[in-house]
């Protein structure tokens, strides 16, 4: 499924706009993501980022254009965006609790099985399931209930979740946001190591994280892009400081 | 409870949380203690079909055994709402439609049985000019019949199910609207006095597909085939619940939106818990009108209806045998209690109903469990088996609970 793409997958966002009564949460967006690097999306509260994700993955309408393998994203529901290879995680973890581990990523795993064979009882762990548990590091967890796990866990468990449905394209929202730092990292080379051959955009506030991991930036601001470049780029942008980076920024000049 | 377990049992071979990365990775496969328990279902299954088509028949007057045979029928529209509101999470108030439906099929059925070929129902001559709808000729024929049982509440549930639920209709509005489907049925029937016997129902059969009613050997029969249902859809829904599909609608139950987000569209996953759930409730209808000899609006409406539902919270919603068992236990406290308290006994019910879900919210069935959890981690301290395997047993028991109602 990703071979015939060969690195070329991307997702071409034009003036992309969600307008909610008037308010335009998102205002003319273009961004192009592509494969094999983390694109971190960033900028201050209220700028239109867990928006524009939302109207990526369909739950809410946006107007404009979202290309990815010759598919509107727009004019598309929920879950068809996912079975096109695109997954997401939300601010709060969401995993299912009361079921383990394993059956989590069972579940995720799932979307291509056909209605019959889900009438018949798990009785092997798939192969995708078998390394994504491998790849999370939650192994020896498989059969503990996920309501067990700690928060860095649950969120790694989700990435796991994105792993075995064969995400191509992940939208990552504030994953490490109540992380400790050893999980932050842990975090960061667990996407380093994905990455490779997939999109990753990233949803963060944590500058530290932002200047370790992120190969490309785009700033948002009211809802429109404000500047876009590698983290050395945007850092020395002067209206990225303005907006973003205020108060840093004028710590820095007295300083 | 967790850390109880490890701290009194030996050395645990699953790793704790904060040790994970230095054990060595454990067999995936579910572990035997899991797979016994699994089977387990099965064992207790075999229990209560002795139970049901040995013991009671040979025990209970034939008076008792035909209540019996009326909880069955009733059981079986009890496990369809387990599955549908246990397990999918699906607050369905409205199953007596669907038990009406399978019930009014057997009963037209019977109906023309009784008045001969050719013949017209007692009541269309009594209340009407003494001509039959000729939507009513189909039901002649006993294959049809049979057909019509499990057709049309597949077709009708399918139907509204798509219209309900693709619209994400759920929670207190999902409740709302099944229950005022119930109204509906019920002023239906009563409105058509000349088709549907209105208020009276359908009464008097006198055979069940040839056989005659007032034979007792044919009243035990009609039980044992009441009985056995109930054990067959037992076995159905314990598979169901292991499956893979099982997984996936407690998912869904738990969360929807989640759901969305693995590529599932979640209206999919509950509409084919609320279509096996209406079958199920039609089937229980249609084995009610021989063994209770009447099907009337009173049997379908909305109030019929949440005492179904009555039954399954007892039992406990989320479990296999809960709604079973409940249905039983309320079919048979309804009778004794109004053979003894005539114009109170519905008090009592209410009492308990109110006990049950304040005391003990997943029904009686998740003592049982609870109990199990209790008595492992206190009486056996020098456990063998893994701490692993003690938490995706008590995992088990937890999940039978839904995280929150509907």
């Amino acid at each position: 499924m990703t071979a015939s793409f060969l690195g070329q997958d991307y997702l071409e966002i034009r003036n992309l706009t969600v307008d909610f009564d008037g308010f335009k949460a998102v205002d003319g967006v273009d961004i192009t993501l592509h494969q094999g690097r983390l694109h971190f999306l960033i900028g201050p509260n209220g700028a239109g980022k867990t928006t524009l994700v939302d109207a990526l993955t369909g739950l809410v309408s946006g107007t404009g254009e979202a290309t990815f393998r010759h598919h509107d994203l727009l004019s598309m529901r929920s879950h068809e965006i996912v079975r096109l290879g695109i997954g997401r995680t939300f601010q709060t973890a969401s995993v299912f609790e009361q079921l383990s581990v394993l059956e989590n990523l069972d579940i995720a795993a799932g979307l291509h099985r056909s209605a019959l064979r889900s009438l018949r009882a798990r009785r092997t762990v798939p192969e995708p399931v078998e390394q994504a548990l491998d790849t999370i590091g939650l192994t020896a967890l498989a059969h503990r209930p996920a309501g067990i796990l700690a928060h860095g866990q649950k969120q790694w468990l989700e990435i796991g979740m994105l792993l075995v449905q064969d995400a191509q394209l992940m939208f990552l929202d504030e994953t490490v946001a109540g992380m400790s730092g050893d999980e932050r990292d842990e975090t960061g080379e667990l996407l380093k190591r994905i990455v490779a051959d997939r999109t990753i955009v990233v949803i963060e506030h944590d500058m530290e994280f932002l200047r370790r991991y992120a190969d490309f930036v785009t700033v948002m601001h009211t809802g429109t892009v404000l500047a876009e470049g590698s983290v050395a780029d945007v850092q020395a942008d002067q209206r990225v400081q303005e907006v973003y980076l205020g108060t840093a920024t004028e710590a820095a000049t007295h300083g | 409870m967790t850390s109880t377990a490890t701290e009194t049992s030996g050395p645990p071979d699953a790793a704790e949380p904060e040790t994970s990365d230095e054990q060595p990775s454990k067999s995936l496969t579910p572990s035997l203690a899991r797979r016994m328990s699994s089977y387990g279902s099965l064992v207790g299954i075999a229990i209560l079909a002795f139970v049901l088509l040995v013991w009671a028949p040979s025990t209970l007057t034939s008076f008792r055994l035909g209540n019996l045979g009326r909880y069955c029928a009733m059981a079986l529209a009890s496990m369809g709402i387990g599955l549908a509101w246990g397990r999918g999470g699906m607050l369905v108030l409205g199953q007596g439609v669907f038990f009406g439906i399978g019930g009014y099929a057997m009963a037209m059925h019977m109906k023309l049985e009784a008045a001969g070929p050719g013949g017209v129902p007692d009541f269309m001559t009594l209340y009407g000019d003494g001509t039959m709808p000729g939507w009513w000729e189909p039901f002649r024929s006993g294959p049809f019949t049979v057909f019509a049982i499990i057709a049309m509440p597949a077709v009708v549930s399918f139907v509204l199910g798509y219209a309900i639920l693709k619209r994400r209709v759920k929670g207190a509005y999902f409740a709302i609207l099944t229950q005022a489907m119930a109204v509906a049925f019920s002023t239906l029937l009563v409105a058509t006095i000349t088709q549907t016997g209105g208020f009276n129902g359908l009464n008097s059969f006198s055979t069940f597909f040839g056989h005659n009613l007032f034979d007792p050997q044919v009243q035990k029969n009609v039980y044992r085939l009441a009985a056995g249902l109930v054990i067959v859809f037992l076995v159905i829904l314990w598979q169901l619940y292991r499956s893979r599909y099982g997984e996936l609608l407690l998912a869904t139950r738990d969360g929807e939106e989640r759901i969305r987000f693995l590529g599932y569209d979640p209206a999919n996953v509950k509409l084919v818990a609320f279509m096996v759930a209406a079958v199920m409730a039609s089937i229980g209808g249609a084995l009610f009108v021989p063994i209770a000899g009447i099907i009337s609006p009173l049997d379908v409406d909305a109030s019929a209806s949440i005492f179904l539902l009555a039954g399954v919270a007892l039992g406990g919603r989320a479990s296999l045998f809960g709604p079973v068992l409940g249905a039983i236990a309320v079919g048979y406290g309804r009778s004794t209690l109004s053979e003894n308290f005539p114009t109170q006994w519905s008090y009592f019910l209410g009492a308990l109903f109110i006990l049950v879900v304040l005391l003990l919210p997943g029904g009686v069935a998740s003592l049982w469990p609870m109990l199990r959890a209790r008595w492992s981690s206190s009486s056996e301290p020098s456990r063998s088996s893994s701490t692993g395997d003690d938490a995706v047993e008590s995992g088990d028991a937890d999940r039978v609970a839904p995280a929150a109602t509907s």
